[in-house]
């Protein structure tokens, strides 16, 4: 299945998409979109900046601490998973781009539909093996640590509930990141279920495309910053 | 109409029909006029909306100003009786009136005011472009500016804060006792944050995509060209702000201790991050302002901007510049070493400020200033904003700044910039495309009247405090020494004077909206866009899409459009003896 059938009468969405009114033309409302996402990829940029700033002064005072706290609160390999399911889907997300300029429909659907299980996997990855059992354990920022550490094995310093702190808020606002990007991918999934996107028209899955790369982008740096150094 | 001009905008008489109505014509019976405004995408009436809630805000922060400056009329103090005397709130409601006013002014008034109001109306019209880029956005961004400013009045309704509009830490987490608003004030910050970078993003890409063909860079007027750097900061910046207060908020919540001693966080890097933002932010208020001026100069002088790619490119340079120099909110909190390289970059701030000015003046040289209500606002901008640009050099200076700091020096110099500058600027546009954006004139004697108020109101209040500050009066105290008893009295009675004037612009608008003369297209003789349309616009902004055939200040070459030649006679050909050079 690829075009639509030449003997259906009524044209399909994509094909006769016509701009809004005050463009001048369909390329100028395509790059007009992207410029725009573009500019607001640049503001994740800086509020992701923000929290790697904050990281890195605080690491700077309490460097043996937080090399200490990461090895012990964080298992590298539950990070790594999920750094690997993101890079999966951020390739299928280009591969859908690739879909709906060739006006395959098929293609277009299942790679959306894997890139937003991918995202689905890796938030259930974080909230289970992740939150679920730090929250259990008491490895919570700030004021509420509450974490004793098993006797004799590992002493928790003051410094390691800031540390704490900066995983909690920078994972937890990447992941809502990721959820948003979920939501997105199944609206694109649904647009693309309704032949919304062929090649004259694919500005949605463009732009939803270069914002979930974005979100794997500040995972593939919170991931070693946090897990591995 | 002169066979000089050489847009294609046509009178009328043609079209299709009902979209050649003003934008302001009613929908139909008032709900049906309601919805239609509630749910409009037309760049102009967003920009309406916006222009009549940032002024319901500026009375408001005015409000509180009224209040704290009422407060230190007199010092309270005990007497001989042990009474107090002096004293009208209790200092705890002083340190909420001053935070409110502040917070009031920057967030919901300033900083929104002239690009959302003026350059959401006006940009697109500029441009010749029919709405911005993305029109459902900047509806969004209006309901989310509603959204923010209805959740930081609810933190107000809810007592207020007293944390000062900088949310220092940790005061702001653990020192105040008004956890919950600081909650909701930092929230709402966060939210009117959002609607700042929708609002800057539409416009960067509207400038950039949406053009009318043949208007290269160099022929936008110079307004685009700072809104254009305005917007750029306005994105560039205020995520910073975003993830600070949304820390902050965080904070509140949960106490995570990022900026909190206590807990092994830091509250110097709050400080870090809130001025990396709020920096540029004051760049946001002044580019706009500066943006007014070009086009109130060049139009009420008749005379071609001097200067323009000075002009342009001093905005971009002050947009660069503005993100380096945060450190010098901080002199009292960084190293020598850090203060050295701050201070001096600061400096360089002055520079593309001062060729700005200089252009100005130029410009004025040998031109035919007419001396109306914009044009004496353009007069007031430039003395005023002068004297709050200088005594910012003082306060770069790290030696006198130590002395300075939290002063009412730092007082007197940032309102010298924002409500001297930024206000003032406000005010003079708001006049200026007044008969535009309504298609009524306004009051002209009466608006003079009001500038006089304003203008002299303004400094009177703020001139005395560069006096009190450098003596050691220090701000946010609810009393003082008695020996500056006279001080803060001359200034109160100022603010009085900026009620009266302000209260005269007020009822003169209303007055204009109720029975002023209908307005011609171009009251001022002006060559940008807008003047070309219809006074007001209608819906779709031009008739036919305009052409570009001359430049936005070619004042000696063009009559502007819809203006009699016998008013804008253009100058006599040069002598063939005067042309050699
Ligand atoms: C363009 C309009 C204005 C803006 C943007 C503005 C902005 C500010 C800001 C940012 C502060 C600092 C608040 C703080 O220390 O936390 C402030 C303080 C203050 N403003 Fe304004 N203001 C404006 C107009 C006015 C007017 C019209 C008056 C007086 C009639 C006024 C009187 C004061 C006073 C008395 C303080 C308190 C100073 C202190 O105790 O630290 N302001 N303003
Ligand atoms: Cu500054």
């Amino acid at each position: 299945m690829t075009t639509a059938s030449p003997t259906s009468s009524k044209p399909l969405y994509h094909e006769t998409y016509k701009h809004q009114e005050h463009w001048r033309n369909n390329e100028d409302e395509f790059e007009g979109a992207k410029l725009g996402v573009w500019l607001f990829l640049t503001t994740e940029i800086l509020l992701f900046s923000g929290m790697f700033c904050g990281y890195a002064i605080l690491r700077f005072f309490y460097l043996d601490d937080f090399t200490a706290a990461s090895s012990h609160y964080l298992n590298w390999k539950i990070g790594a998973l999920n750094t690997g399911v993101l890079l999966i889907s951020s390739f299928t997300v280009a591969m859908s781009v690739r879909a709906s300029q060739l006006n395959k429909q098929g293609q277009l659907m299942i790679n959306l539909l894997i890139s937003a299980i991918c995202g689905v996997i890796f938030l259930v990855v974080k909230l289970g093996w992740e939150y679920g059992p730090k929250i259990e354990k008491g490895e919570l920022p700030g004021a509420m640590f509450a974490y004793g550490g098993h006797a004799g094995e590992y002493i928790p310093s003051t410094s390691d509930p800031v540390f704490l702190s900066i995983y909690w808020v920078a994972t937890a606002i990447h992941g809502f990141h990721v959820l948003i990007g979920v939501v997105l991918l199944l609206w694109l999934a649904w647009r693309a279920g309704k032949k919304h996107f062929g090649p004259k028209h694919y500005t949605a899955v463009e732009n939803v495309g270069l914002y979930w790369h974005l979100v794997d982008l500040v995972w593939i740096f919170l991931f070693p910053l946090l897990y591995l150094v | 109409m002169s066979t000089t001009n050489a847009t294609s905008t046509g009178n009328d008489s043609h079209g299709d029909g009902h979209h050649d109505v003003s934008y302001l014509h009613p929908k139909g019976p008032l709900w049906v006029t309601l919805w239609d405004w509630a749910t409009t995408i037309d760049h102009k009436k967003i920009g309406v909306m916006y222009m009549f809630a940032t002024t319901f805000m500026f009375f408001l922060g005015g409000v509180f100003a009224l209040a704290v400056r009422a407060e230190l009329f007199m010092p309270t103090q005990v007497n001989e009786a042990g009474e107090i005397v002096g004293q009208l709130f209790a200092n705890n409601i002083y340190n909420r009136m001053f935070t409110l006013h502040g917070v009031v002014m920057v967030f919901l008034f300033i900083i929104p005011a002239i690009p959302a109001a003026f350059g959401n109306f006006l940009l697109p019209l500029m441009l010749g472009a029919k709405d911005v880029a993305f029109p459902r956005l900047n509806l969004l961004s209006w309901y989310v500016y509603l959204l923010g400013a209805g959740v930081a009045i609810i933190a107000l309704l809810g007592g207020g804060i007293d944390t000062g509009w900088t949310f220092y830490t940790p005061y702001s987490i653990t020192g105040t006792e008004m956890h919950r608003q600081v909650f909701l004030m930092t929230m709402g910050a966060f939210i009117l944050g959002f609607s700042s970078i929708f609002t800057g993003l539409n416009f960067v890409v509207t400038v950039h995509k949406l053009r009318a063909p043949g208007m290269g860079w160099f022929d936008m007027p110079l307004f685009v060209w700072a809104i254009y750097a305005t917007s750029l900061i306005q994105v560039l910046a205020t995520p910073v702000l975003g993830i600070t207060v949304l820390l902050l908020a965080i904070e509140q919540a949960f106490h995570v201790g990022i900026f909190d001693p206590a807990l092994g966080g830091d509250p110097v890097l709050f400080m870090h991050f809130f001025w990396f933002y709020s920096h540029p932010a004051v760049y946001i208020m002044i580019l706009p302002g500066m943006g007014i001026m070009s086009e109130l100069i060049a139009v009420h002088a008749r005379k071609r901007i001097f200067g323009y790619k000075a002009i342009a490119f001093s905005s971009l340079g002050i947009a660069a510049v503005s993100f380096i120099v945060w450190g010098h909110h901080l002199f009292t909190a960084q190293t020598a070493m850090a203060n050295a390289i701050f201070s001096a970059l600061t400096f360089f701030v002055a520079i593309p400020s001062a060729i700005k000015v200089f252009n100005w003046v130029a410009t004025l040289y040998k031109s035919g200033i007419v001396f109306n209500t914009p044009m004496l606002y353009a007069l007031g901008f430039m003395f005023t904003f002068t004297i709050g640009g200088v005594t910012g050099l003082f306060l770069a200076t790290i030696a006198t700044d130590i002395n300075l700091h939290d002063t009412y020096f730092v007082v007197a110099h940032f309102h010298y910039v924002m409500m001297g500058g930024a206000g003032i600027a406000l005010f003079g546009g708001m006049h200026h495309w007044w008969p535009k954006m309504f298609g009524k004139m306004y009051n002209e004697k009466a608006g003079i009247a009001g500038f006089i108020f304003v203008f002299i109101g303004f400094n009177t209040t703020f001139f005395i405090q560069f006096l009190m500050g450098s003596q050691g009066m220090p701000r946010r105290y609810a009393t003082y020494v008695p020996e500056f008893t006279i001080y803060h009295q001359i200034s109160t009675v100022g603010s009085w004077l900026l009620l009266i004037g302000f209260l005269i612009h007020l009822f003169n608008f209303i007055a204009s909206l109720r029975n002023g003369k209908p307005a011609p297209r171009n009251p001022w003789g002006g060559l940008t866009l807008e003047w070309t349309t219809d006074a007001p616009p209608i819906e779709h902004n031009f008739h036919h899409e305009p052409v570009i055939h001359h430049g936005p200040y070619d004042f000696e070459d063009v009559v502007p459009p819809f203006c009699d030649e016998k008013d804008y006679p253009l100058p006599a050909p040069l002598k063939p003896s005067d042309k050699k050079h």
